[in-house]
């Protein structure tokens, strides 16, 4: 190791963007949550032209940030090393954001496998049931709560068979992208990448006819117990990743558009695609422990 | 263990910013480490003012000076400030200070994300202190936020709280991503994984769980957002939910963050110890090897927080004996301190007398906690002041001990200049009393059973809490003389000191010149 020529480490010069990304930050914060509060009491404020001004500081923000960034690394101010450092960075990105849906996973599994069955009787529960909550029943998908209200549940086939689909594929398509991106066949890349927008396009797409299938004919919304909270949190959050997936699968197009990215030198790409992959693995983990369990 | 380092002096290109620029805009890991840490510095005042409020309600029984409602706002706040804006901030700035020193790396792995980091912190807390001043006032439900308090009965504030922890959450994820992809990435040649100063084993640990567990916390906080505004019902068990879920997923993420928050104690006291025994650390390996172990047994051992909510039997005596799992590697630690120590030439200097009160008031707090493993104990000791006592002195007279030790260790090779020792010491030694009138009072009361969180209790409980007052304010005017050394130390005050600052201090940071330049090991040493 010691006798290689050591890559000086790009440390860059200061930068006007984090403080623009805390502002940023500053103003959704307190946006959404006076938001919240004014559309929850029907009362009208500034909340939402906060969170609004927030979310465009925020991309003002990303895209000065990411355009010092492109440049950088175009002009080969990168060193491997930095290489290794963002590829890291990614990767315990990609592992906190596991934990978070962790946290949403781990409450259907306590209330479907613990609470619910408590809720009914179970183990020394027996009183619980009798003298709080007669008559409830333990079942999963949890169509009729302790307080009554009944709902219905979501099936796994149809539309959620075809997103399981569309997403898998949409997996594959994005590896074809990287390999033909290393391979430095253009042409394919372009195709290759394209399909993987469209079709998650597609899923965000079928996934808002769901929703409004659930909300006007099923009686399945997120007031509906803790089947429908569940269901709506994990399929939501996982929804707005996709969008956002989608998104730096977008930007990840133009750049390539423009001649970015070489079969050695694509960080970006690389980081845009395991994204991709993460929010497949979600969804798969949803598919079956959401829908058809 | 290393060479030298003459590579290590600023080379110019980078023009030193100044003004109010430098701190904005700044990507340099010496300014942000100094920010982070005043940032905690002021924090520790604030959350500490409120703390006195508490005192002063409790020092007679009766409601004295505050409404219940505020009184409930201050322990709340005092919580969240002294865990989110003190505690993990200093250390997070140390970490910054000293990481790439240690390893001798040029910068922290992303720079620029750094700034980010610390920058979101002032705007969290400034949101959550604003809400103390809402219609209805701030949270008041407990740093913990169970359910429904934090759902059914808290008020309009609750949203600014949940994302406010938001944003801190984004901050410290982002900052444990730092120092993580840093350690593993940036080391110096030949500075293997076993060569690591402790203090960067233990920073990569907890690095490690905060970005496991950071998350989870997000998850909770989500969750009670929309119970409270949305109508879901996550812990409503008329909806098919449960109270009880709220507390499994706050303590899988809380008690993880309970060794976020001395982890790097133990890494610090680690590196000052041998110092001041001139030798070796005892068991550097076995240091490693138990740090490892109490991170991964802390997310198997989160349900002890919760004995008394009805759990199964199988599972409270699970969770009873994997808590007590935990005491072999920390004992293993305090066996390897004093092991240093012993037969060693020992001075005591200011960062050692601070080191050895944590090791024994940490110690005393580690068999309190060791006694509220004990389930069918710890249903009476249950939501009382032996509780409070417990984490008071593993993050008081633990954590915060270890922090303070930390800065008056590295201070001089920060500014070049030997702080005022007569200062410091009048601060240990008024520290040291006062903590302890201040928390092992709490013991007995808690023993007795008077409990926590309420602002009027039963009259026998009355002289104890007088002194508790007593010795609480004395401990909060003390950290005035801390104050005092600080500034005096940043106004560069104080005899020159060497390189090497201490005279048994060995490791990489100590053989760069003092002041530290402003870039340091932009071609890494090579370390042997």
């Amino acid at each position: 190791m010691a006798e290689q020529e050591y890559q000086k480490y790009y440390v860059p010069e200061q930068s006007p963007w984090p403080i623009v990304g805390a502002v940023a930050l500053f103003l959704i914060a307190v946006g959404a949550g006076n938001f919240v509060i004014e559309s929850t009491k029907g009362e009208s404020g500034f909340g939402g032209w906060i969170l609004l001004a927030g979310i465009v500081t925020l991309l003002v923000m990303l895209i000065g940030w990411f355009n010092n960034q492109i440049n950088e690394s175009m002009n080969g101010m990168h060193s491997d090393q930095l290489g290794r450092s963002y590829r890291q960075g990614m990767s315990w990105f990609i592992f906190s954001e596991v934990m978070f849906f962790a946290a949403f996973f781990g409450a259907l599994f306590y209330a479907r496998v613990i609470a619910v069955p408590w809720l009914a009787g179970e183990g020394n529960n027996a009183m619980t049931n009798e003298v709080l909550w007669p008559g409830f029943e333990d079942m999963w998908p949890l169509t009729k709560t302790p307080g009554g209200t009944e709902t219905t549940a979501m099936g796994w086939m149809g539309l959620p068979l075809y997103n399981t689909i569309i997403l898998l594929v949409s997996s594959f398509t994005c590896h074809f992208a990287h390999v033909a991106l290393e391979k430095e066949q253009r042409g394919k890349l372009k195709l290759m990448l394209g399909l993987t927008v469209l079709l998650g396009c597609i899923f965000l797409f079928l996934q808002v006819e769901e929703y409004v299938h659930a909300y006007r004919e099923m009686n399945l919304t997120l007031q509906s117990g803790v089947y429908g909270n569940t269901f709506f949190l994990l399929t939501g959050f996982h929804g707005m990743h996709v969008t956002l997936g989608t998104i730096i699968l977008i930007v990840l197009w133009l750049r390539i558009m423009k001649g970015h990215f070489t079969p050695k030198n694509h960080f970006a790409f690389q980081a845009g695609s395991w994204y991709w992959h993460f929010v497949d693995v979600v969804w798969v983990m949803l598919f079956f422990f959401v829908y058809i369990l | 263990m290393s060479t030298a380092t003459e590579h290590a002096h600023d080379d110019h290109h980078h023009h030193m910013p100044t003004g109010i620029k430098r701190w904005i805009f700044t990507t340099n890991h010496k300014d942000i480490g100094t920010l982070y840490l005043w940032f905690a510095f002021i924090m520790f005042l604030v959350g500490g003012a409120m703390a006195m409020v508490i005192r002063a309600e409790l020092f007679q029984p009766g409601l004295q000076i505050v409404e219940p409602n505020f009184f409930n706002q201050m322990t709340t706040v005092h919580g969240l400030i002294m865990v989110f804006g003190a505690v993990m901030p200093a250390f997070t700035g140390l970490a910054n200070w000293l990481v790439p020193m240690m390893i001798g790396a040029p910068d922290m792995a992303l720079p620029r994300m750094n700034n980010w980091s610390f920058w979101i912190l002032p705007f969290a807390f400034i949101i959550l202190l604003a809400s103390l001043f809402m219609e209805g006032g701030g949270p008041a439900f407990g740093w913990t936020f169970y359910a429904p308090l934090s759902t059914t009965y808290s008020g309009d504030s609750t949203a600014l709280f949940v994302f406010s922890v938001h944003i801190m959450g984004i901050s410290s994820i982002m900052g444990a991503i730092n120092v993580i992809v840093t350690i593993w990435n940036m080391r110096a040649p030949g500075m293997t994984w076993m060569k690591m100063p402790l203090f960067v084993w233990t920073w990569l640990i907890t690095a490690f769980l905060l970005i496991a567990v950071m998350p989870v916390l997000a998850g909770a906080v989500t969750m009670v957002l929309t119970d409270k505004f949305f109508g879901t019902s996550f812990f409503d068990a008329a909806g098919g939910g449960d109270p009880v879920m709220f507390q499994h997923i706050f303590w899988f993420f809380g008690h993880p963050e309970v060794y976020i928050m001395i982890l790097p104690a133990f890494g610090i006291i680690s590196q000052i110890v041998p110092t001041f025994s001139r030798k070796k650390l005892f068991g550097y390996a076995s240091m490693v090897y138990a740090t490892t172990s109490i991170a991964l047994l802390s997310f198997i051992v989160w349900a002890h927080h919760m004995f008394t909510t009805g759990m199964p039997v199988a599972a409270e005596l699970f969770f009873m004996i994997a808590t007590m799992l935990i005491s072999v590697p920390t004992g293993v630690k305090v066996f390897n301190w004093v092991a240093t120590m012993w037969r060693g030439s020992l001075t005591f200097e200011v960062p050692m007398l601070f080191a050895l009160a944590f090791i024994v008031l940490f110690t005393i707090g580690g068999l309190s906690g060791l006694m509220l493993a004990i389930t069918p104990v710890d249903f009476q000791y249950h939501d009382t002041y032996f509780v409070v006592a417990h984490f008071h002195y593993v993050l008081v007279s633990g954590a915060v001990f270890s922090i303070m030790a930390a800065v008056y260790y590295w201070l001089p090779k920060w500014t070049g200049k030997m702080f005022d020792v007569t200062l410091a010491k009048w601060h240990f030694w008024c520290s040291l009393i006062s903590v302890n009138v201040l928390f092992f009072p709490m013991h007995f009361i808690g023993l007795a059973g008077m409990p926590r969180r309420i602002p009027d209790y039963a009259l026998q409980f009355a002289d104890f809490n007088k002194w508790i007052s007593i010795g609480g304010f004395a401990f909060g005017l003390s950290q005035l003389i801390f104050l005092a050394v600080v500034i005096k130390a940043c106004r560069k005050q104080g005899e020159p000191v060497s390189d090497q600052v201490w005279e048994g201090a060995e490791g990489l940071e100590w053989e760069i010149p003092s002041p530290a330049p402003y870039h340091t090991f932009e071609t890494p040493p090579v370390v042997k």
